[in-house]
C-alpha cells in the first residue's frame, strides 16, 4: 500500500526515488494488527529510497499529521530539500473487535481503558456533554454524516460511495450511544505519501507544484478526558490553529474549506469550533443548515472526510493534505466544489484530539 | 487470556485498594487543583507540592455513554455504561454496574466504588447511585 502512494507521489511530482533524503512515516497500531514495528526502513525500501534515514511517528490518529510537520519543519530550517512523508495503516485483517481494541491504546489506559472505555465511548462522552452544555442533537450529527457520506460519491480514493439518509442514520444500531454506526468512520486499510520540496529545490529541479503548504501547527492536551476542564472542546487543536494561522499570515476568515478530523460526527464539530470557522456551540448545526456542504459557505470535509473517504489512522494526516493539494490543482473529483478556493487546511487529531496538527494549504500561482 | 498472574499497576492499584477500604485519596496541589494518582507534578499550575486529600463522598455524573461495541476483554460485559464523574477537585472515568442505560442522567449523584469486570475479573472503578 505505502509504496503505491509513495511511488504515484514521486511520479506525480516527476522526481525519482534516489532523491529523497528523508521519510517521515505515520503509522499507529502496525504492531498489533501486523506484528511488525520499525516500519521506517521497511517503507523506505518499498518507494525505493534505498538507505535513507527513515523514521516512524506515532501520535495516535495524528501519527502522519505529526509526520507532515516534521518533514516541513526539516525542509524549511535547511536539513533537507527533498522528503517523503507519509503513512499506512492496516486494519481490517484484526476485525472490528481486534481494531476497536487496538484503536482504544490511544486513550489513558489506566483510567479510561481499564474502566471500559473505546474511542467510539470516548467521543460519546464528549458529544453527550456538548447536547447537555451547548445544545443539539443526534439528528445533528445525522446531517454530518449524510453530507460526508455524499461527498465521497465523487472521490475515487474514498472507501464508502454510499449515499445514506438522516433516517438510516437514526435508525442504525448504536455503538456507544448517543453515537450509532453512522457516527463513526470506517475501519480502513490504506496509505498516503508527499513529496515536500524545497523552493531552491523546485526551482532549480523545473518542479512545477501550484501548492505549498504555508502554515503548520500542533498542540497538545492531557491524554485522559477525566483530567480536562471542559470535554466540550479540543483546546489542542485551537492552539494548533493559532499556530499555522500565524505562520501562514492568515486567519480563519480566510480559509475557504477545511478537511477536519471527523473519526465520529461530533468531532467535526468540535474540530471546526476549535478552528475558529463557528462559535463555541454553533458548529453543531452547520451541516443542517447547509454552511458547511459542498455548496455552502464554508465547505468541510468535501472528500467525504474519515466518515466515507475512510480512515487508516497513520496515514489520514498525510491524506488530508494530499487531498486538499488535489483540490486546489483541480485533479480531484470534488474540485469543481472549491473553484475559487486558493487556501485550506487540514486537522488531523489523535486520541480525544490530545495531539492534534493543523497545515495550511494555499495556491502559489 | 494469559496463563500468568497480572502484575499490579502500582498506583492504580493502590487506590483501588484504598476505595475498597473507604479511604481513597487523590492528589491536590497547592493551588486545589485535583488528580488521581500517580503525579509528581500539577500539569495546570506546575505546582509539586502535591498532598494527599480524601475523595469527596459524593459526585455528579457530566457525561455518560452505554456501550454496545466493546473490546475483546468487556465482550461479556456488554452493553455497559462508562461514565465520566466530577467529584469537585477531581473527575473520575468509571463504570455504572448497578444502573440502567435509561436511567442514566447527566447530572446524577454518584459515589465512587470498585467493582469487578465481568470478561476477566479485573477491578474496575465504579460508580453507584447516592
Amino acid at each position: 500500500m505505502f509504496a503505491e502512494a509513495g511511488l504515484g507521489a514521486l511520479d506525480d511530482a516527476g522526481v525519482a526515488p534516489d532523491e529523497v533524503e528523508a521519510l517521515y512515516y505515520g503509522n499507529f497500531m502496525g504492531e498489533m494488527a501486523d506484528h511488525q514495528g520499525h516500519q521506517g526502513p521497511m517503507m523506505a525500501e518499498a518507494i525505493g529510497a534505498d538507505g535513507v534515514g527513515a523514521t516512524r511517528y506515532e501520535s495516535a490518529c495524528a501519527s502522519a499529521g505529526a509526520a507532515v510537520r516534521q518533514g516541513v519543519r526539516d525542509v524549511r530550517n535547511g536539513e533537507a530539500d527533498l522528503v517523503v512523508v507519509g503513512g499506512a495503516e492496516r486494519m481490517t485483517n484484526i476485525g472490528t473487535a481486534g481494531a476497536t481494541e487496538a484503536l482504544s491504546i490511544a486513550a489513558d489506559d489506566l483510567y479510561e481503558v481499564n474502566q471500559g472505555i473505546t474511542f467510539p465511548g470516548a467521543y460519546a462522552l464528549m458529544a453527550r456533554a456538548y447536547f447537555d452544555q451547548l445544545g443539539g442533537s443526534t439528528e445533528d450529527l445525522a446531517h454530518i454524516a449524510v453530507k460526508n457520506h455524499d461527498n465521497a460519491m465523487e472521490n475515487e480514493h474514498a472507501q464508502l460511495h454510499r449515499e445514506i439518509s438522516v433516517e438510516d442514520h437514526q435508525e442504525a444500531p448504536q455503538l456507544a450511544s448517543p453515537l450509532g454506526l453512522y457516527d463513526s468512520c470506517p475501519i480502513t486499510d490504506g496509505a498516503a505519501a508527499i513529496v515536500l520540496a524545497s523552493e531552491d529545490y523546485a526551482a532549480e529541479n523545473g518542479l512545477d507544484e501550484t501548492v505549498a503548504i504555508t502554515g503548520t501547527g500542533q498542540g497538545g492536551d492531557r491524554l485522559a478526558l477525566q483530567d480536562r476542564e471542559d470535554v466540550t472542546e479540543t483546546p489542542a487543536a485551537a492552539n494548533a490553529a493559532d499556530e499555522a494561522y500565524d505562520d501562514a499570515g492568515i486567519g480563519p476568515d480566510d480559509v475557504d474549506f477545511a478537511e477536519v478530523h471527523d473519526c465520529f460526527t461530533i468531532a467535526e464539530v468540535l474540530a471546526a469550533e476549535a478552528l475558529g470557522l463557528f462559535e463555541k456551540g454553533e458548529g453543531i448545526s452547520k451541516a443542517r443548515e447547509g454552511i458547511t456542504t459542498r455548496d455552502g459557505e464554508m465547505p468541510i470535509n468535501v472528500t467525504g472526510g474519515l466518515k466515507a473517504k475512510g480512515h487508516p489512522v497513520g496515514a489520514t494526516g498525510a491524506s488530508q493534505v494530499a487531498q486538499i493539494t488535489m483540490l486546489l490543482r483541480g485533479d480531484h473529483g470534488r474540485s469543481d466544489a472549491v473553484d475559487d478556493a486558493s487556501t485550506a487546511i487540514a486537522h488531523n487529531a489523535g486520541g480525544t484530539a490530545a495531539s492534534t496538527t493543523v497545515h495550511v494549504l494555499e495556491v502559489t500561482e | 487470556m494469559a496463563d500468568f498472574e497480572r502484575a499490579r499497576d502500582g498506583a492504580f492499584d493502590d487506590l483501588l485498594d484504598a476505595i475498597e477500604a473507604g479511604e481513597g485519596e487523590y492528589l491536590e496541589c497547592a493551588n486545589g487543583h485535583g488528580w488521581l494518582p500517580p503525579r509528581r507534578i500539577c500539569p495546570e499550575c506546575g505546582s509539586r507540592e502535591l498532598s494527599a486529600e480524601p475523595i469527596p463522598e459524593s459526585g455528579e455524573i457530566v457525561s455518560f455513554t452505554e456501550i454496545a461495541v466493546a473490546a475483546p476483554n468487556f465482550a461479556d460485559d456488554a452493553p455497559y455504561i462508562t461514565a465520566l464523574a466530577n467529584f469537585g477537585p477531581v473527575q473520575v472515568t468509571g463504570m455504572m454496574q448497578d444502573t440502567d442505560g435509561d436511567e442514566a442522567e447527566v447530572g446524577m449523584v454518584v459515589g465512587l466504588d470498585v467493582g469487578e469486570r465481568v470478561t476477566t475479573g479485573d477491578r474496575v472503578l465504579t460508580f453507584e447511585p447516592r
